[in-house]
């Protein structure tokens, strides 16, 4: 038996990515777009938007709202291109709304002193799925498992609010997950961050406006992190996460 | 006719399905279709009629491979005699429907909420207070868990009531995933906005959803996909099933603390939904299936980076489940616990994988195939005792299953170019059950269209709906501390059921 479990092993070889700020996705993720100024007809891109992410003159994409569907790019390829750049996330919300060619980045000026002072080298974080369907929680979950490995960091999900310095929403916040959601954030002791993971919490999604939601937590609380995605990638949070807790180099 | 029967995504006209007195649909129902050994029931739900509320009633034969459709329009006042007192699968229809409109059943035996929706009966009901049975006792104690819980899955309510370690009860309160789903499929009124709402119903089944809703749309449209999207449809299918069962059976691990499988099953998962990164450019395929077309045709390039993927993952899958299924901690663990018998399954209507792990050959590639599937001759996997270790096994036989069957796909593909017909509107007046079987199970679209062929209707049925009761009898008995495993080894949907 000792012996079966050690082929195994040997037969698993090296799983973890060494990098995981470098390490680049296989296939044809699709991360944050790229706009060029190719003149082209934005109305119906606008319209085409299932989330009503994209606006016009110039044309830009929020991605909070984006679903990543990635049809804006089939309807107009020389338009809207998109990357395989997974470093998505910002502390400000204006940020994910993207023109142009430019990385986006956790404003690090703007990062609350304690965050960086606290948390850099320890981050316990508590999971709260209000009304999520499951694909960012799966994606979460990876983020601890052996291939991103985000434990190595010092950041973790915990089983208890009691435990932990900061919540991570996912979902669009279902008026049934409302109060409990509160009461967690609740007994997650101070100082205590906020991060939104995934379009559904950072803007609704495609749920946005549902009678079904009620999402006037985030009209009391201060978010610290927005990663954006549908799911969000494991390493799009890593690296979101990373840049908000290590502060400048 | 008392009921009409049709295929599954045949498009008839809504008139065509037989309106009846409630006395005669009752008898219909338990006197005729629902005594047949290979009945069960894939939806029963209400929709608001000019009089009243109608009532629709789908019964699939598995063995005929068809599907009886029946209706009855009743008062929102009225109270009905239960189906569930004879046939306890009806008990969450029935609750939900007496949940959405104020309908009462006589004899059904608890016709409490299921999901606390925005648009129930009585808004005044809220899911903070929800009814429970209550037991008065000073031996026997309470243990409530969630909505929140220890892991990062989604939110749901269990309360137990145990003697010491002992589970005597378990009650499930649902309905803290609920979005308005159903209500948005009619207020988003363009397709693209619709198939995004399909792919997010339950975010771990997304080919499964968006295919039902897909093939319903399609059959709607009058659309039939070539040979090749057919494939494709079913390829990515199979691939959802080997990646979320194989997660599933690192789950299962964890919840055992079998660390060496937790790790090998976790990280096997990964080539599995990255190549649905490759393929479509998001690990869990959403925006691969869209009605009427394609975005991501499959190239011999991308097959054959399927078959290296899945030629180093085999060996390895083996080898790693050998080991698991051999060793006595784990045994010891899964044999014998958290048993559904066969004739509780089939009871109260379980379906899908659950269902087949309790020796209930229920299987819809097999009894209603749409598309490629009806080009083979699948037989259901079968486990005999319905124990957490069938269920887990029944993964490992699927996923072998699921293998061979995508191989012989690729076999007979031509990769010619994609359809490029658009859709056309859908008809008007009219009426289509969409069935396809997800890796939980069967899952069920109900669509009806107005006189302009714009959406009137739309019924979702996760297979959740179904087993989430299979969960609370599996636990009867059991030691509280099993109730992980015996949860993971359902691993139902919270958001699928709350919708
Ligand atoms: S990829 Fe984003 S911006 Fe483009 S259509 Fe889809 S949701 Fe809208």
């Amino acid at each position: 038996m000792f012996i079966n479990n050690l082929k195994i092993l040997f037969h698993q070889g090296k799983q973890f990515i060494p990098d995981v700020t470098t390490t680049e996705v296989p296939g044809v993720f699709r991360g944050r777009p790229v706009i060029t100024d190719v003149a082209c007809n934005e109305q119906q891109l606008i319209d085409l938007c299932p989330t009503g992410a994209i606006s016009g003159n110039p044309l830009r994409i929020d991605l909070g709202r984006c679903t990543f569907c990635g049809e804006c790019a089939f309807a107009c390829p020389e338009k809207i291109r998109f990357t395989k750049d997974y470093k998505l996330s910002s502390n400000i919300r204006e940020r994910l709304v993207v023109s142009g060619d430019q990385p986006i980045e956790v404003d690090a000026d703007k990062v609350r002193a304690e965050i960086h002072k606290l948390f850099g080298r320890s981050l316990k974080l508590r999971e709260v799925s209000a009304a999520g369907d499951n694909s960012c929680e799966w994606e979460l979950n990876a983020t601890s498992n052996v291939n991103f490995d985000m434990g190595r960091f010092g950041i973790d999900f915990v089983a208890s609010p009691r435990h932990a310095d900061g919540i991570v929403v996912t979902g669009p916040i279902s008026e049934n997950m409302a109060e409990a959601l509160e009461i967690c954030y609740q007994a997650t002791p101070d100082p205590k961050i906020l991060i939104l993971a995934g379009t559904d919490a950072i803007s609704g999604g495609i749920f946005a406006n549902s009678p079904a939601l009620n999402r006037s937590f985030l009209d009391k609380y201060k978010v610290d992190l927005y990663v954006p995605g549908n799911p969000v990638h494991p390493l799009a949070f890593v690296n979101g996460v990373l840049s908000l807790v290590r502060g400048k180099k | 006719m008392d009921y009409i029967t049709i295929k599954n995504n045949q498009r008839i006209a809504f008139a065509e399905i037989p309106v009846l007195d409630y006395d005669t649909f009752y008898k219909t129902l338990t006197d005729n279709l629902l005594n047949q050994s290979d009945a069960h029931c894939v939806n029963y739900y209400g929709v608001q009629a000019d009089k009243g509320v109608q009532l629709i009633c789908c019964i699939a034969h598995d063995k005929a491979q068809n599907i009886s459709v029946l209706s009855t329009i009743v008062s929102k006042s009225d109270t009905l005699q239960s189906i569930t007192a004879t046939y306890p699968a009806f008990h969450l229809f029935e609750r939900e429907i007496h949940e959405n409109f104020g309908i009462g059943f006589s004899g059904h035996p608890w016709l409490k909420p299921v999901r606390y929706p925005h648009k129930a009966a009585d808004r005044s009901a809220t899911i903070a207070d929800y009814p429970f049975y209550k037991i008065d006792s000073e031996e026997l104690h309470e243990v409530g868990v969630g909505p929140i819980h220890a892991g990062i899955i989604e939110p749901g309510h269990f309360r137990f009531i145990c003697n010491g370690e002992q589970i005597l009860h378990l009650e499930i309160q649902l309905g803290y995933q609920h979005r308005g789903i159903e209500t948005l499929f009619l207020q988003k009124n363009n397709l693209l906005q619709r198939a995004t709402l399909a792919e997010n119903i339950a975010g771990d089944t997304v080919i499964g959803h968006s295919t039902a809703f897909a093939n319903a749309w399609e059959s709607l449209c009058g659309f039939t996909p070539d040979r090749q999207l057919q494939i494709e449809r079913a390829f990515a299918l199979e691939n959802e099933r080997i990646a979320i069962h194989t997660g599933d059976l690192s789950g299962i691990c964890t919840d055992i603390a079998y660390q060496l499988g937790n790790s090998v099953f976790g990280r096997l998962r990964t080539p599995v939904i990255n190549y649905f990164q490759r393929w479509a450019g998001n690990r869990f395929a959403k925006g691969l299936i869209r009605p009427g077309k394609t975005n991501f045709g499959l190239t011999a390039d991308l097959t054959k980076q399927w078959l290296e993927m899945i030629a180093a993952y085999r060996p390895d899958f083996v080898e790693m489940a050998n080991q698991t299924f051999d060793l006595p901690s784990v045994l010891s663990r899964i044999e014998r616990t958290g048993i559904v018998e066969p004739e509780t399954a089939q009871r109260i209507g379980m379906v899908g994988m659950a269902a087949r792990a309790s020796n209930v050959a229920r299987d819809i590639r097999a009894s209603h195939p749409w598309g490629y599937y009806t080009s083979i001759q699948y037989q259901p996997v079968t486990e005999p005792v319905g124990d957490v270790y069938c269920r887990a096994r029944i993964r490992h036989d699927e996923i072998l299953r699921s293998i061979d069957m995508m191989t012989e796909m690729i076999d007979s593909m031509d990769y010619k170019p994609q359809t490029a017909t658009p859709l056309t509107k859908a008809a008007a007046d009219s009426f289509v059950v969409s069935l396809v079987e997800g890796w939980r199970g069967e899952i069920c679209h109900c669509a009806i269209t107005d006189a302009n062929g714009e959406l009137k209707h739309y019924k979702i049925k996760d297979p959740s709906f179904h087993n989430w009761l299979g969960l609370a009898l599996a636990v009867r008995n059991n030691e509280i501390s099993d109730f992980p495993i015996c949860n993971k080894s359902f691993d139902l949907s919270y958001s699928g059921h709350d919708l």
